[in-house]
C-alpha cells in the first residue's frame, strides 16, 4: 500500500476498519471527531455498525454491549468523554471483554480547551475506573505509529480480554503526515465461546461483574491482577534515540518526544550528550530500560541526570521516578492548559541541567515544576 | 372402546426459566413478571437466540433466572448496551428489564434515546414506586405523599415533581411502535399481561421498532404490606394515576395482532 | 357416564422447597383449597399445600397463575380413548 497523507484521527479510524472493527459508537468532541466522522461515513458502506450515541456514558455501554456479543468494537473521545466512561470502563475490566478505545487528549482540567496536552496519563495509566485494574496504553507519536498502534491494540485486546487505548493528544489527531494503511484484513465471522450469541445448543452465556460473594469477586480479583503482571512482562515497549553515550535522558512520549528530539540534537551540537528515551506503553511502563541504565558521576561515563518533559503538570515523572528508585536526580519540565513546548525551551532545561550536574551533582532531587 | 381417565399436565414452570429459587422476597410481582416473559419465549420458541440484558435493582440478579445469554448493565444503561448487542447480531431478540430507579432516574436518557432511534428491541419495565435492593427510598413513580425511606414525611411534590409516566412519555416518540402499560395484581391483568409481552416480542421479531411495557408492579417488604394487600395497593392507589391500557400500538404493529 | 366422584377434575403439585408462603395463591382458588402447611421448608416458610377431600380442584389454573415463584405445576384428568399415549404425569 502506497503512503498517502493522512489526518490523524482519520487515520486511526481507516486503521481500525483495516483491521477488522465491526462496531464503532461514538460522540463528537473535538479534537477527536475526524475519526467519529470518518466512521459515519465508512461503516455503513462495510456494512458494519456506527452509531453516534446520546452521550459516551451511553456510547461506551453500547461499546460494552457489543464487545459482549464477541465482535471488534471502538469507541474514541477525548478526557470529558474519557471521564464519562469510567463507570462502563470498569464493568468492561471486571467481565474481560476486549474493547479499544481512542484519546485524543486536550486542555483541562474541566472544560479546558481543545489544544493538545498529555494531562489525561494518570486516568488513562492508573485509573480509567474505580477498582482494581489497568488498561493497556498505546501512545503514537506520528501519524503512522497511531496506525500500527491501532491495528496492534485490537491483537492485544484480544489476546488479554482486557481494555486497550490508544493515547494521542489533539496534534496527534489534528496534523496530517504521509503515512501507510494496512490492507484490509478479513472480518471474523466465528465468536468466542463466551460470547452473547444465544444460548443455541449450550449453556447460557452471562456477561457479568456482579460478584456478591467476596471470595469469588477476589478470584475475579486475582486472575485480573495476573493477567496484569503478564501484560506487565511481555507488552512493554519504548523507542530509545542516542542513550548510548547520553548523559543527560529525555523521557517524553507521544508529540513531546518528537519535539525533544529537535533539543537533543541542538544539546549535542553544543556538545552536551543528550539522548531521549520514549515510551510506547504508558501502561505497561517500560522499566527495564532504566534499571539498566549506567549511572555516571564526575568520573565515570552515563547518565548523571533525568529531564521528564511533559505537556502536563507531571504525571509520568512519578513513574520515571519509580523506575529509577532515587539513583538518578530526575527533574521535569511541563507546560500546561494546552501550551506546547518549543524546542528551545527544552533546550534550555538540559543545558541547565548539564551545567547544574557539572557543579554540584546531587542525587535523588526533587522534581520541580517549571515557572 | 375402553375409556380410560389420564392426567394431563396443563400447566408447569416455564422451560426459559432456570431451576434456580429467586431471591425476591415472598409475594413480590418480579417474579411473577418473569414468569410471564418465560410462558411466551416458550411459546414463541425464542429461548436459543433471545439475550436478556438486567439492570441493577432488585431484578440485577435476572441472569441467574432465566436460562438465555443474559448481560448484566450498569445502572440505567441496559438500553445502550442492548443497542450494542442488537445492532451487532439483528437476528437476536434482545430485551432489556429495568426498574423504576434504574429506566427513570439514573436511565432516563438512555431510555429515551433508544425509543427516539426506535431501537429495535424491547423493554420491560417494573414500576413498583420504590427502590427495593437498597432498602426502600423514593422512586421517580412513587406517589404523592408516598412514605419511603427518603421521603419519610411522604413525597412532596413541590420540592421532588410529580411521579413521572413512562409509558405515556415513550409513547410519544417517533421510534416507539408498542407502547402499553399493564399490571399483574389480579388475573384478569396478568392475562393481559402476557398479551402484551407476547406482541411485545412479536414487534421486535418482525423488526417494527422500539416495543416498551410499563407494568404496575409490587414491594410487599418495602411498602410494609402483606402480598395480597400490597396487590390491592396497586389497584387502588397506582392504577388510578397510572391508568392501564395501550398508549402506542403504531400501524405496523396493529397488522401484526 | 358418570363421572367417578371420588376422581376430582384435577390437582396441583406445589413445590414445597421453593414456595415462599406467601399466600397470593390461596387468594385465587374459587373453591379455597389451598392453605399453608403447619411445617416449615428449609428456609423456613410454611409452603402452600392443596386441601381437596373432596376433589373439587377443577384444575383451572390460576393458582398456578397468580404464584409469582412458578412453583404450582397443574394436573387434568382427561377421559381418553383407549391407546392414545397418556401424558407422563408431572414429578
Amino acid at each position: 500500500m502506497a503512503k498517502e497523507l493522512l489526518k490523524g484521527n482519520v487515520a486511526i479510524a481507516e486503521a481500525a476498519i483495516r483491521a477488522g472493527v465491526q462496531a464503532y459508537f461514538g460522540y463528537p468532541i473535538t479534537p477527536q471527531t475526524e475519526l467519529l466522522e470518518h466512521m459515519s461515513l465508512r461503516m455503513p458502506q462495510l456494512g458494519r455498525v456506527f452509531l453516534q450515541a446520546e452521550s459516551e456514558l451511553a456510547a461506551i455501554n453500547m461499546v460494552y454491549g457489543a464487545a459482549s456479543a464477541g465482535v471488534r468494537v471502538m469507541t474514541s473521545s477525548s478526557g470529558p468523554g474519557f471521564s464519562l466512561m469510567q463507570e462502563g470502563l470498569s464493568y468492561i475490566a471486571c467481565s474481560e471483554v476486549p474493547v479499544v478505545l481512542v484519546d485524543i487528549m486536550r486542555g483541562g482540567p474541566g472544560l479546558g480547551n481543545i489544544q493538545p496536552t498529555q494531562a489525561d496519563y494518570n486516568q488513562l495509566t492508573k485509573s480509567a475506573g474505580h477498582g482494581d485494574f489497568r488498561s493497556i496504553v498505546l501512545a503514537p507519536s506520528t501519524v503512522q505509529e497511531a496506525i500500527d498502534l491501532t491495528v496492534l491494540a485490537f491483537d492485544l485486546a484480544e489476546k488479554y480480554r482486557t481494555i486497550v487505548i490508544v493515547a494521542g493528544d489533539g496534534m496527534i489527531g489534528q496534523m496530517m503526515e504521509p503515512a501507510e494503511l494496512p490492507a484490509m484484513h478479513a472480518l471474523r465471522s466465528a465468536r468466542p465461546d463466551w460470547a452473547l450469541t444465544g444460548a443455541k445448543g449450550r449453556q447460557k452465556n452471562v456477561i457479568s461483574s456482579l460478584r456478591l460473594n467476596a471470595d469469588n469477586l477476589e478470584d475475579v480479583n486475582k486472575r485480573l491482577q495476573a493477567k496484569i503482571n503478564r501484560i506487565r512482562a511481555a507488552e512493554a515497549r519504548y523507542e530509545q534515540v542516542l542513550t548510548d553515550d547520553a548523559e543527560i535522558l529525555i523521557v517524553a512520549f507521544g508529540t513531546t518526544a518528537r519535539i525533544a528530539k529537535t533539543a537533543i540534537r541542538e544539546a549535542r551540537r553544543q556538545g552536551i550528550p543528550a539522548g531521549l528515551l520514549r515510551p510506547i506503553t504508558l501502561f505497561p511502563f517500560p522499566n527495564a530500560p532504566f534499571k539498566e541504565l549506567s549511572v555516571g558521576s564526575q568520573q565515570a561515563k552515563g547518565v548523571k541526570a533525568i529531564l521528564v518533559v511533559e505537556m502536563s503538570a507531571g504525571q509520568m515523572v512519578e513513574d520515571v521516578q519509580l523506575a529509577v528508585q532515587g539513583r538518578l536526580p530526575v527533574r521535569f519540565y511541563g507546560r500546561t492548559g494546552g501550551a506546547v513546548p518549543l524546542p528551545d525551551e527544552i533546550l534550555d532545561q538540559i543545558l541547565m541541567l548539564a551545567h547544574r550536574m557539572d557543579e554540584a551533582p546531587t542525587s535523588g532531587e526533587s522534581f520541580a515544576m517549571a515557572a | 372402546m375402553q375409556e380410560q381417565w389420564v392426567e394431563q399436565t396443563v400447566y408447569q414452570r416455564p422451560e426459559s426459566l432456570s431451576k434456580n429459587p429467586t431471591h425476591y422476597c415472598p409475594g413480590c410481582t418480579h417474579g411473577l413478571i418473569h414468569k410471564l416473559i418465560g410462558e411466551v419465549i416458550d411459546e414463541l420458541a425464542i429461548r436459543e437466540r433471545t439475550i436478556a440484558v438486567a439492570p441493577v435493582g432488585c431484578s440485577v440478579l435476572l441472569y441467574n433466572y432465566f436460562e438465555l445469554d443474559s448481560a448484566e448493565a450498569a445502572h440505567g444503561r441496559a438500553p445502550a448496551m442492548a443497542t450494542g448487542l442488537k445492532r451487532v447480531q439483528p437476528d437476536k431478540i434482545v430485551f432489556t428489564y429495568q426498574g423504576d430507579g434504574d429506566l427513570a432516574s439514573i436511565g432516563i436518557a438512555e431510555i429515551m434515546w433508544a425509543a427516539i432511534r426506535g431501537e429495535n428491541i424491547t423493554t420491560f419495565f417494573i414500576n413498583n414506586a420504590i427502590y427495593g435492593m437498597t432498602g426502600g427510598q423514593m422512586a421517580p413513580t412513587s406517589l404523592p405523599g408516598q412514605v419511603t425511606g427518603s421521603s419519610p414525611l411522604g413525597r412532596d411534590v413541590e420540592m421532588t415533581g410529580m411521579p413521572i409516566q413512562m409509558a405515556e412519555i415513550l409513547a410519544g416518540l417517533p421510534g416507539t411502535t408498542y407502547a402499553v402499560r399493564r399490571s399483574v395484581h389480579d388475573i384478569r391483568t396478568i392475562k393481559d399481561a402476557k398479551k402484551a409481552i407476547r406482541t411485545a416480542f412479536r414487534v421486535q421479531m418482525a423488526g417494527a421498532g422500539f416495543s416498551f411495557i410499563e407494568f404496575l408492579s409490587s414491594c410487599p417488604t418495602n411498602w410494609g404490606l402483606t402480598p395480597s394487600r400490597a396487590l390491592d395497593w396497586i389497584r387502588q392507589n397506582m392504577v388510578p394515576y397510572y391508568p392501564l391500557g395501550d398508549y402506542k400500538v403504531a400501524d405496523i404493529v396493529k397488522e401484526l395482532r | 357416564m358418570t363421572r367417578r366422584s371420588s376422581l376430582a377434575k384435577g390437582r396441583i403439585v406445589i413445590d414445597q422447597e421453593m414456595c415462599k408462603g406467601c399466600e397470593l395463591c390461596t387468594t385465587t382458588c374459587p373453591y379455597d383449597l389451598i392453605h399453608l402447611a403447619e411445617q416449615y421448608n428449609a428456609k423456613g416458610y410454611r409452603p402452600a399445600t392443596l386441601v381437596d377431600p373432596d376433589g373439587r380442584c377443577t384444575g383451572c389454573t390460576l393458582c398456578a397463575m397468580m404464584c409469582p415463584d412458578a412453583v404450582i405445576t397443574v394436573l387434568r384428568h382427561v377421559k381418553s380413548r383407549a391407546g392414545s399415549a397418556p401424558l407422563a404425569v408431572a414429578a
